[in-house]
């Protein structure tokens, strides 16, 4: 939630959803009505006690909160250096953080009364998510899906199909994740009567930068809570992966204001020196993409380039407007790790703390390898571990060669 | 001229007693030598206005026909500097008929605001519509574009109320374009009769000529939606021609130019023919 202090890291967004000149709502006029209603219903829900209650009691009894804010014993003595926590989210019910955002929004759906829900998906895990809560309130649900996605994604395919979601192959454009995201638009602008949009992460026309940010900020309240109990301070810094970018703002942001080291780690697939890659901080510029104004990679015509990394959750041409504001204004650092050091670090964390990581969160664990040992014993590193692996075991395989 | 040359064109309608013909195609669809054929030959088809499509990698607001009409024109390397050259070629020869670019913000942005609208000013371009442009960011564009005369066509739609459409004119200049369905381009058919009830609506708000497009697709429909609105936009009916007279390189057949000419002139007699009540 944004803070009440006048010099705070944490008052944004203004009330046209800017962060500095990020942000915005640049979205078709069919939608407009829309996304005003959406805003008004969040800012009566993110004051009414009773929504509160039932998004924590969710977050509690279904979910699974709070997850354990644990010490990686072993990589600590392994890298020998700063003392290393994990914020389990990948302990929560469907493996990863997502399941936070998508419990507050159908919230939201409902009280709007809305009656059908879409959601886009790279990996399959938002999109799992979303038909989760869809399962649990009884709605129906249609998740756009990339071609290429769905074919490296099997698993979650059937996950969603079996709660009930109706999982459509997006074959326009690059056929990855911004394409499902285009397409997903299209249908939300031909059924605006009925239809909620769940945003899978903290990108999109003003509100959702905000309210996703808010759902995930349990994430940094929960870490700021435990690290208090265990050590009796603040970490010295913070690690997250970022794609959009919603797990990352979510354990960020109730630091923001206090003196804590804050990186965030971008996908740099092959390296931000190729082509491929979706290191949009790193490697983009300002740009205007699916309803805000953000960092984008794309040519200098402004024509928008396919990512690439691979971690199917990373693989995003953009970022949410936040973080390029945070970037901005040098409040948080942005880091790049390509395929391969990510491949490395979740070896070692698989093998090492008995976790097998997500794709995604191996990213932000390479950046701890690398910074840990530089750091002394004394220095508290959190490191959210946004997801589970066991969706990424066969693309793990296929890099290291090995059939399964 | 810029939106000077919009007004006039509605001034003529008006002593004309009826609607005019919008033609949409995309900038350098199938390939840039092609495309500035069909936009030469489009005033003399019977095109009052010609909407000319920007492409871009993610034009959500869009269907099949329109998305693929980009894709084939980024194929073939066309650039906003590029649409840019096209309209200045046409208005080597033409002077008098409005040309209105289509599309998304970002390539605009990218380019640069000031010196896009330069550049299209000098190029001969009178108004812009950029879909991902509501009021709500007026400021980018829409008010920058005012100062220099450059038309900036708003969007109605079917969730657009009284309230919302004086926003929308706030800063909207040269016609409104009415959107005739909640959806994308070149999809859904829209009905007459909720169609003619906004428009009435709106005419009680405002005087500005309205246009209305998305779904219209035939000689026949052209003429029942021109019995009451000011302009009828035609875009993926006329982008599908392409489609079907380009082989799998996008390469043009000899056919094509004359194809989409001659369905233009039919749509104009769908203008022309339409009984009106003034």
């Amino acid at each position: 939630m944004a803070s009440n202090k006048i010099n705070s890291f944490r008052n944004g967004p203004d009330e046209d959803g800017h962060f500095g000149i990020f942000g915005g709502r640049y979205v078709a006029e069919t939608l407009m009505p829309l996304i005003h209603d959406v805003e008004k219903t969040y800012n009566e829900a993110k004051n009414d006690p009773a929504f509160k209650q039932e998004f924590h009691e969710l977050l509690k009894e279904y979910v699974g909160r709070p997850n354990p804010l644990y010490h990686a014993k072993r990589m600590t003595e392994h890298l020998g250096g700063a003392k290393i926590y994990f914020k389990r989210e990948e302990l929560n019910h469907t493996g990863a953080h997502k399941i936070n955002n998508c419990v507050g929004q159908i919230l939201l759906a409902r009280r709007m009364g809305k009656t059908r829900i879409i959601a886009e998906t790279g990996a399959g895990q938002h999109g799992v998510a979303t038909a989760t809560v869809c399962a649990l309130f009884g709605m129906p649900c249609v998740v756009y899906m990339g071609a290429k996605d769905i074919e490296r994604q099997k698993p979650n395919v059937f996950r969603m199909k079996l709660l009930g979601a109706e999982v459509i192959p997006v074959t326009s454009g690059s056929e990855s994740l911004k394409d499902s995201m285009n397409e997903a638009l299209r249908d939300w602008v031909s059924n605006v009567e009925d239809t909620f949009y769940i945003i899978g992460t903290a990108a999109g026309p003003h509100p959702y930068p905000e309210l996703v940010r808010d759902f995930q900020c349990v994430i940094g309240d929960e870490a700021r809570e435990q690290i208090l109990e265990k050590e009796g301070r603040l970490p010295d810094s913070l690690v997250a992966c970022v794609g959009g970018g919603s797990n990352a703002i979510g354990l960020f942001h109730p630091f923001l204001d206090d003196d804590v080291n804050i990186v965030a780690v971008e996908a740099a697939g092959f390296g931000v020196n190729t082509d491929k890659h979706a290191a949009s901080l790193s490697g983009g510029a300002p740009g205007v993409l699916h309803g805000n104004r953000t960092f984008l990679l794309m040519d200098d015509d402004g024509q928008i380039f396919e990512a690439h990394s691979i971690s199917a959750g990373l693989d995003y041409p953009g970022i949410g407007p936040e973080h390029s504001h945070l970037h901005d204004i040098g409040r948080v650092k942005y880091v790049p790790i390509d395929d391969k050091e990510a491949l490395e670090a979740f070896q070692l964390c698989t093998k090492l703390e008995g976790i097998i990581p997500a794709l995604e969160s191996a990213h932000a664990i390479a950046h701890v390898m690398k910074m840990a040992p530089t750091l002394p014993e004394d220095h508290i590193i959190v490191m959210g571990l946004s997801g589970r692996g066991d969706k990424d075991i066969f693309t793990v395989a296929d890099a290291l060669g090995e059939e399964i | 001229m810029a939106l000077d040359r919009i007004e006039k064109r509605f001034e003529k309608l008006k002593t004309e007693k009826r609607a005019g013909l919008v033609t949409f195609v995309t900038a350098g669809d199938p390939d840039l030598g092609t495309s500035l054929e069909i936009l030469k030959g489009l005033p003399g088809a019977g095109a009052d206005i010609i909407e000319l499509g920007m492409p871009f990698s993610d034009p959500m607001a869009d269907g099949p026909a329109i998305q693929e009409a980009s894709i084939r024109a980024l194929k073939g390397k066309m650039t906003l500097a590029k649409t840019l050259e096209m309209v200045r070629l046409f208005r080597q020869d033409d002077q008098v008929t409005p040309i209105i670019l289509m599309g998304y913000y970002n390539p605009i942005y990218v380019y640069g605001v000031d010196k896009f609208l330069y550049d299209a000013l000098s190029a001969g371009i009178d108004g812009l519509i950029i879909v991902d442009l509501p009021p709500e960011e007026d400021t980018e564009l829409a008010i920058p574009a005012k100062k220099v005369n450059m038309g900036m066509i708003h969007l109605a739609t079917p969730t657009t109320n009284e309230k919302r459409l004086n926003i929308i004119l706030r800063n909207g200049s040269g016609f409104l374009y009415y959107v005739t369905i909640a959806g994308i381009t070149g999809t859904a058919k829209p009905d007459l009769t909720p169609v003619k009830n906004a428009l009435d609506k709106f005419r009680a708000v405002s005087d500005i000529p309205m246009a209305v497009g998305f779904g219209i697709k035939t000689p026949k429909n052209v003429a029942r939606f021109a019995e009451f609105s000011d302009a009828v936009v035609v875009g993926s009916a006329i982008v599908d021609i392409i489609k079907n007279n380009i082989d799998e390189q996008n390469v043009a057949n000899s056919e094509l130019i004359g194809r989409v000419l001659s369905f233009v002139d039919e749509l104009s007699d769908g203008v022309k023919s339409a009984k009106r009540e003034d």
